[in-house]
Parts: C-alpha cells; sequence; structure tokens
C-alpha cells in the first residue's frame, strides 16, 4: 500500500510539489530567481518559452499546473505575452489547489516580482504541511516509460526488465504509458496484434505510419548498416528495443500528450503531431518527452539508459534504470537499478523485472530517486499541434 | 510466465519462453554446448556479443521470434545452434505508409 497525497479534485499524488511557471522566456528569471531558495523544498521550475499562444502548450501546462504531485502553482507573467494566463489561473483555481499570478510588467518589475514570488512561496509551503495524507492503491497510479542514450545493451536487459515491471503493474490494473512511435517503426503490426480490439489496432498501425512518415520528413533514417553489426538483422529487430520496454500486456489504448488514460491497463502515447509537419523535430530531446508523459497524470516514470543520461524532471520522479554493466559502475550515483547484472549473468530479467516494481512502490512511497537527490527537475515545452483522439483510441467496455 | 533464463555465466540469453533465437551475452566459439530451454545446444559458428542463433529448428519461411514478437522471416531451413543473421533469414516488414500509399494509388486510378 501507498500513502499518497490527496487533491481537492480528488487526484492522489506521490509527492507536494509546488510549481512555479513562467509563461513566457522574458518571464524565466524571474521565476527562476523565485525558485531558487526554496528549490530542496519541492519548489520546482517550468514554463513555456513561447510568445505566441498556441494549444499544446496550453494544454500541457495546465495538465502539469494540476499534477496529483503538484499542490499548487505559482504563474509568473512578463504581461504582454499571448499565453492565456486568466485561464490557466483559472483551472489551477477550480481544480482546489493553490495558485497565485505574478505580473511582472503590474508589479513593478524584476525585484518586486521575485519578493512577492517568495513570499507567497514561503506562505503556501506551510499551507501544503496540511495536505491530508491517503491510502493509494496500486492500481491508482500511472507509471510511464521511456529510454534515453541507449546502446546495444538497452534492447537486451534494462526495457524488457522494465517491460516485466510494466506487466505486474498492468496486472494490478495500474495504468501504464510506453511512447517513442519513431521507433516502433516495423512493429506496428504486431502491436496491432496486441491491441484490445481491431479497430485500436488500426488507429496504432496509423500512429506509427505517421511518425514514419514525419521522420521521413525530417530527414530520419530508419535501419543502418551499423546496425547489422551490432547483431540487429532487420527493422523489427531494432524496433524491438524500445518495444521491448511495453512488456506482454494488451494494449488498452492510445493517449496523446495531457490526455490522462481513463482506467487501468497498457496505452500508447502518440507523441507525433498532427497534420503537416511543422514546428521542427516531435521531440528535441528526453525531457520534452517526459514532460509529455507527466502531462499523461504519470506520478513517476522508469527511464532506461546504456550510455549513461543523468536527467530527472521536475514534478515528477524518474527512475534510472541502467542498461550496460560498464555505464553502471562508472556512474552508479545517478543509476537506481542496475540491470546490467542480466548481462554479466548474475540476475534474471523476471528478476530485475520485480526489483523495478518494487521501488516503483517505494518511490511511490516517498523514497527519492538518484536524480531527484540529485536536485535534477529538468524541463522543456515546446510549440506542438494535436487533433483530438479517435474514439477507437479509447478503452472498451468490453 | 517465468524466464528461462541462466543465471549461470553461461553467456546466453533466451528473453522470452518460445523465442526460437536467444541472443550471445559473450562471445561464443564454435563448438560450444549450452542447454537452452531444456535442449542441448552445440554452437555451429561463432556467435557474437549481441548476435543471435537458433535454439531449435526453424524451416524456410518459418518467424523468427525474440522476446515474443516476431523480427522477420527464415529464407532457408535453420537447425539448432546455428547463427541467425542476413544470410538466413530477412525482413518481414513493408512500411505501412508505402502501403497506403499503394492502397489510395490503387483506389485513386480505379
Amino acid at each position: 500500500m501507498i500513502t499518497g497525497y490527496l487533491r481537492s479534485d480528488g487526484r492522489k499524488g506521490i509527492r507536494n510539489n509546488i510549481v512555479v511557471s513562467y509563461l513566457v522566456e522574458c518571464a524565466h528569471h524571474v521565476a527562476r530567481e523565485i525558485v531558487h531558495p526554496f528549490r530542496d523544498r519541492g519548489v520546482h521550475l517550468i514554463g513555456f518559452s513561447g510568445c505566441y499562444p498556441n494549444a499544446y502548450s496550453h494544454k500541457m501546462m495546465e495538465r502539469l499546473c494540476t499534477h496529483p504531485n503538484i499542490g499548487a502553482a505559482l504563474l509568473v507573467s512578463l504581461g504582454c505575452e499571448g499565453f492565456n494566463k486568466g485561464g490557466l489561473l483559472d483551472t489551477v483555481r477550480k481544480s482546489g489547489r493553490h495558485a497565485r499570478l505574478v505580473v511582472i510588467q503590474d508589479t513593478g518589475g524584476t525585484r518586486k516580482s521575485i519578493a512577492e514570488g517568495q513570499a507567497w512561496i514561503e506562505q503556501t509551503l506551510k499551507q501544503l504541511e496540511q495536505t491530508p495524507r491517503v491510502d493509494m492503491g496500486v492500481n491508482e497510479l500511472i507509471v510511464g516509460t521511456k529510454c534515453g542514450g541507449s546502446d546495444a545493451t538497452s534492447g537486451l536487459t534494462a526495457n524488457p526488465a522494465m517491460g516485466r515491471a510494466f506487466d505486474f503493474l498492468v496486472e494490478r490494473n495500474a495504468r501504464c504509458i510506453f511512447e517513442e512511435t519513431g521507433e516502433l517503426i516495423g512493429m506496428e503490426n504486431w502491436m496491432a496484434e496486441r491491441a484490445g480490439t481491431p479497430e485500436l489496432g488500426r488507429e496504432i498501425i496509423n500512429t506509427v505510419a505517421k511518425a514514419a512518415r514525419y521522420y521521413a520528413t525530417m530527414g530520419h533514417a530508419s535501419f543502418a548498416p551499423g546496425n547489422a553489426d551490432g547483431g540487429l538483422t532487420t527493422i523489427e529487430e531494432k524496433s524491438l528495443g524500445a518495444y521491448a520496454k511495453s512488456g506482454q500486456s494488451r494494449i488498452t489504448g492510445i493517449v496523446k500528450p495531457g490526455d490522462v488514460p481513463i482506467a487501468g491497463g497498457l496505452y500508447l502515447m502518440d507523441m507525433i503531431p498532427d497534420g503537416e509537419v511543422r514546428f521542427g523535430f516531435p521531440n528535441i530531446n528526453d525531457n520534452a518527452e517526459l514532460a509529455e508523459m507527466i502531462a499523461c497524470g504519470a506520478h513517476l516514470v522508469m527511464f532506461s539508459t546504456g550510455r549513461g543520461s543523468v536527467v530527472g524532471s521536475a514534478v515528477a520522479p524518474i527512475i534510472k534504470v541502467c542498461a550496460n554493466p560498464k555505464t553502471f559502475k562508472r556512474m552508479s550515483d545517478d543509476m537506481d537499478v542496475d540491470a546490467g547484472r542480466i548481462l554479466e549473468g548474475r540476475a534474471t530479467l523476471d528478476e530485475v523485472g520485480r526489483e523495478i516494481y518494487d521501488l516503483v512502490i517505494a518511490i511511490a512511497n516517498g523514497q527519492m530517486t538518484k536524480s531527484e537527490a540529485l536536485g535534477h527537475q529538468e524541463f522543456v515545452l515546446t510549440y506542438k499541434s494535436f487533433e483530438p483522439l479517435g474514439p477507437a483510441c479509447f478503452p472498451s467496455a468490453a | 510466465m517465468g524466464l528461462l533464463q541462466k543465471t549461470d555465466g553461461s553467456g546466453t540469453l533466451l528473453l522470452a519462453p518460445g523465442d526460437n533465437v536467444a541472443i550471445a551475452t559473450r562471445e561464443l566459439p564454435a563448438g560450444t554446448q549450452r542447454d537452452i530451454a531444456g535442449c542441448s545446444i552445440t554452437i555451429k559458428s561463432a556467435v557474437d556479443v549481441g548476435h543471435k542463433f537458433a535454439v531449435r529448428n526453424i524451416a524456410a519461411g518459418e518467424r523468427i521470434v525474440k522476446y515474443s514478437a516476431p523480427i522477420g522471416r527464415a529464407t532457408r531451413g535453420i537447425e539448432p545452434g546455428e547463427y541467425v543473421h542476413t544470410h538466413n533469414m530477412t525482413s518481414d516488414y513493408l512500411p505501412t505508409f508505402t502501403l497506403e500509399d499503394g492502397r489510395k494509388f490503387i483506389e485513386e486510378t480505379k
């Protein structure tokens, strides 16, 4: 059993954090200065740099400011940017969370805005101490999975081990999200066979086809001759490495960034924008994808790495699963799980999968991840555009 | 469901029960003998780290299955212990978007 934090909207979080959110790059410095003295006290910095409004980034900010791990949000606006600050403030207030908007131009500049923001944080931290604690079942958890800084070991150890942990979580009716449709090219027909309904299978195939087109337009290669030297024979086998994170459960539905899965099961996150290619790369780095999974309500994300990524995230803890035993020895301060033991014959996939599952529960219960303890709170949000999900993407009544 | 993986340092990894290929986690020279999923396997030619070998007879045209998922098809019969790579298997994948373009082309030119 997990002891969580109960929010006024009924959602349950595993952390009791505050977000300070800048609504344009021009307010970034003020927001960062507000956070600085509180950075070890669960006060996290997020924001959107663009001056022009965008429905996707607005939705992302709404979901992140009302995330179950978040008890309060301070919005920092320059004043003249295009972001719908009133709308965001309203959404956060309606969720029952503490909310405040500081407009730098109205407050009287940098110094006064920092002082006003810090005074509000000080007072809100005290109020958050009153947040009710509540029992939370594994079936109330939302967990994401992602890989970054991958190498040849990722698909052999950490990814399938995280897949086993996903199987354990799905068995207990947790909501689990995997993604990276661009790295699943070649697996779509097999994933469609794993779908709960034929209609969902069709949507999965369309989603991967969209990713393939998008990446082709952006000039991404799919299968390079070098892959064959490493033992990968086909595009299917290359994609299998990333795919293994999904485990073996039936696929229940599809979500897009910011869509919270409505029932237990396994979901594919479609992070490739809809429509013609615009705004550049779909996701400019690993943290862009982590932010999207967290906006889908993920309380925490399991992150596999072979070469050794060090990132964490604002809002939600990131569990690092290290695929390569040599990397683990070099960077153990940053790694939560040593999945490379599978290669060395010191543990089975099942054992490491179980260890990851147990760690997910411990982290949900308040234990800090390595990246959390080190203060990693990376965050990035860019422009995108999406169309709403089709009906086949939701879990079927059956 | 238990994975039938050894932790004895045998240098082999079967990702899921039912797979017809296993992976070498260290270089396995020709003649290496290993018990995998209840079968005694003799490696026929050296298998490098990260590369794969058959753990049972695979007929020409049969799916190659790794981590329970199909990764292509055998282009000829493959025996247990045989190295599996581009010389005896091929991709089954036809890009989905190409398929759709093809269908659309056929629809439009009806």
